[in-house]
């Protein structure tokens, strides 16, 4: 899923300072399952707001609502009467559904999350990056552990030496992570697949992620 | 223009010494003209590290141009943190219009741990393919993409590092038989100071038939102090110092109540444990010579290779 959190409450209230009325608009999809962009969070931010706005004696209107996707305008049309109606929305949806809305619609709509990562659920409150989205996928190489995405220099030929002692990476954040090639090469032990480590592994075109620019998927099966 | 004074050393089979020339954080250059006259009648060629640490340095290919004036052969270290290929590839082709004759390829330190930690870091390629890039220029005349240099090539002497006391230690011979493959001639390690663990590693390296295919200079670095042995020890990943050496420093300083002195007493001690390791190091089957990394204390160099008896 694509993992995001709340931009803080601070940096939220300086956003809507211009404004009275606006619509805090959540996504049912990534962002609710990892606790960002959700109904919930779309009622526990305004409530938040409103109590902020309140206290500075500068109340504001604020709506709630949340849509199925907010990447799919099918679903964003939904709101579409009560959008006109605000001075600006408040997406509580991953990057994709602020610039949807703002494809969309004609008024400011404000960015309430950092949208960070595609992740999966480590446990109960830890989400973690495993793939970078490259658009050139090798996991079959290296046991299903991308190296791309959990390797800080995204190296293709093995560790680097800032492996710490208990197999760690150097470069830590949010506490020690393992290093990505320590997985694979006990990964692809298990798997009796060392060999995919030995070779040279070739320099990786990173056309197809987004350093070839912009990137869009078309299917002409599809189109109408 | 004249080839590798490295490479002719290492081709005579006599042990050989390069050391570490750090550029200063400034645009002064002569902070490398003075590293140049400490360094220049104990060593065989002199490393320029590229921004090391990822703290922003005076560049690696310019230090190296001053010290190719100055009379030292320089080794051109380039990292892939800071450049992607087009930049790689150009600085190759610079250097070598500059004299230089050797480079040393690294993936470099990541730069969250710089003065820039908000950088973004490059990567596009990392060391080993740095090294079949410059193979490829040199050997084929193209660059990596495979279109064709139009003129003379870089005829470099390609070296690359590696660590034998980073997990999985297994593994890093094999990933030096990678880099030899990809084109590296000679090997700079980390620094030595866990020797068994070093002798371990260069029998595997022995076992996968490198030892006729590329010369292994073996890294030391003389300690200053027990608080740097202590750090080193406890805080730099990839570094392996045995206690025995922590406390050795300690030792050394034990009783010297004057401060000068006990900071002499350190640094002596701190010279003669290399002096020591190097003494080990040249018994090992494979090892071609030393690579010192005196650290912002090149004054130690001279020092170091007159007691280890490889000159003067």
């Amino acid at each position: 899923m694509i993992v995001a959190d709340q931009k803080p409450i601070e940096e939220i209230l300086q956003m809507l300072e211009p404004y009275k009325r606006v619509l805090f608009l959540g996504c049912q999809s990534c962002v609710a399952v990892c606790m960002a962009g959700g109904e919930k969070e779309v009622g526990l931010l305004a409530s938040a707001v409103r109590l902020a706005r309140t206290s500075q004696g500068r109340p504001i209107e604020i709506t709630e609502g949340v849509v199925k996707r907010q990447c799919d305008d099918e679903f964003n049309d939904l709101w579409r009467e009560t959008i006109e109606q605000q001075e600006a929305v408040l997406s509580l949806a991953c990057g994709v559904g602020v610039n949807k809305l703002s494809e969309r619609f004609d008024l400011p709509i404000l960015p309430a999350l950092n949208t960070k990562f595609f992740g999966e659920v480590e446990r109960q409150g830890i989400w973690t990056e495993v793939c970078a989205g490259c658009g050139n996928c090798i996991l079959h190489m290296t046991g299903g552990i991308c190296p791309i995405a959990r390797c800080a220099k995204n190296l293709l030929n093995g560790p680097c030496g800032g492996v710490r002692a208990d197999g760690t990476c150097e470069v830590s954040r949010n506490g020690p992570r393992p290093c990505a090639w320590v997985l694979i090469y006990e990964r692809l032990g298990k798997l009796n697949q060392r060999k995919n480590m030995e070779q040279l592994f070739a320099a990786k075109d990173w056309s197809s992620d987004r350093h070839g620019g912009p990137r869009r998927r078309i299917r002409e099966d599809m189109l109408l | 223009m004249s080839d590798s004074t490295l490479k002719r050393a290492l081709e005579s089979k006599r042990f050989v010494v390069t050391a570490e020339c750090g550029p200063p954080k400034s645009a002064d250059r002569t902070v490398i003209e003075k590293k140049a006259q400490l360094l220049k009648d104990w060593v065989d060629a002199a490393n320029v590290t590229d921004n090391q640490t990822a703290v922003t340095r005076m560049s690696s290919l310019a230090a190296c141009a001053i010290l190719k004036s100055l009379g030292l052969d320089p080794v051109f270290q380039i990292t892939c943190r800071d450049r992607n290929r087009i930049a790689l590839q150009s600085d190759i082709l610079g250097a070598y219009a500059l004299g230089i004759r050797n480079v040393l390829c690294l993936t470099g330190d990541h730069q969250s741990f710089g003065n820039h930690p908000q950088a973004k870091g490059v990567f596009d390629l990392d060391s080993v393919h740095l090294i079949e890039t410059v193979r490829r220029m040199r050997d084929e005349g193209k660059f990596l993409s495979g279109d064709e240099l139009t003129g003379e090539r870089p005829a470099m002497f390609i070296g690359a590092v590696e660590n034998p006391f980073a997990p999985p230690y297994e593994f890093r011979a094999l990933r030096l038989k990678k880099k030899v493959e990809a084109g590296a001639q000679f090997i700079q390690t980390q620094i030595v100071y866990n020797i068994q663990r070093f002798r371990e590693f260069m029998a595997r390296v022995g076992d996968l038939g490198l030892l006729d295919k590329v010369y292994i200079l073996a890294g030391v670095s003389p300690i200053k102090t027990p608080g740097a042995a202590k750090y080193m020890r406890d805080n730099v990943p990839g570094l392996d110092v045995p206690n025995e050496i922590v406390e050795r420093m300690e030792a050394a300083g034990k009783g010297i109540e004057d401060k000068k002195a006990r900071a002499e007493a350190w640094r002596q001690e701190g010279i003669k444990i290399c002096v020591e390791l190097i003494q080990q190091l040249k018994e090992i089957p494979g090892v071609s010579g030393v690579h010192i990394m005196a650290i912002e204390w090149e004054e130690a160099v001279p020092q170091i290779v007159q007691k280890s008896g490889l000159k003067g």
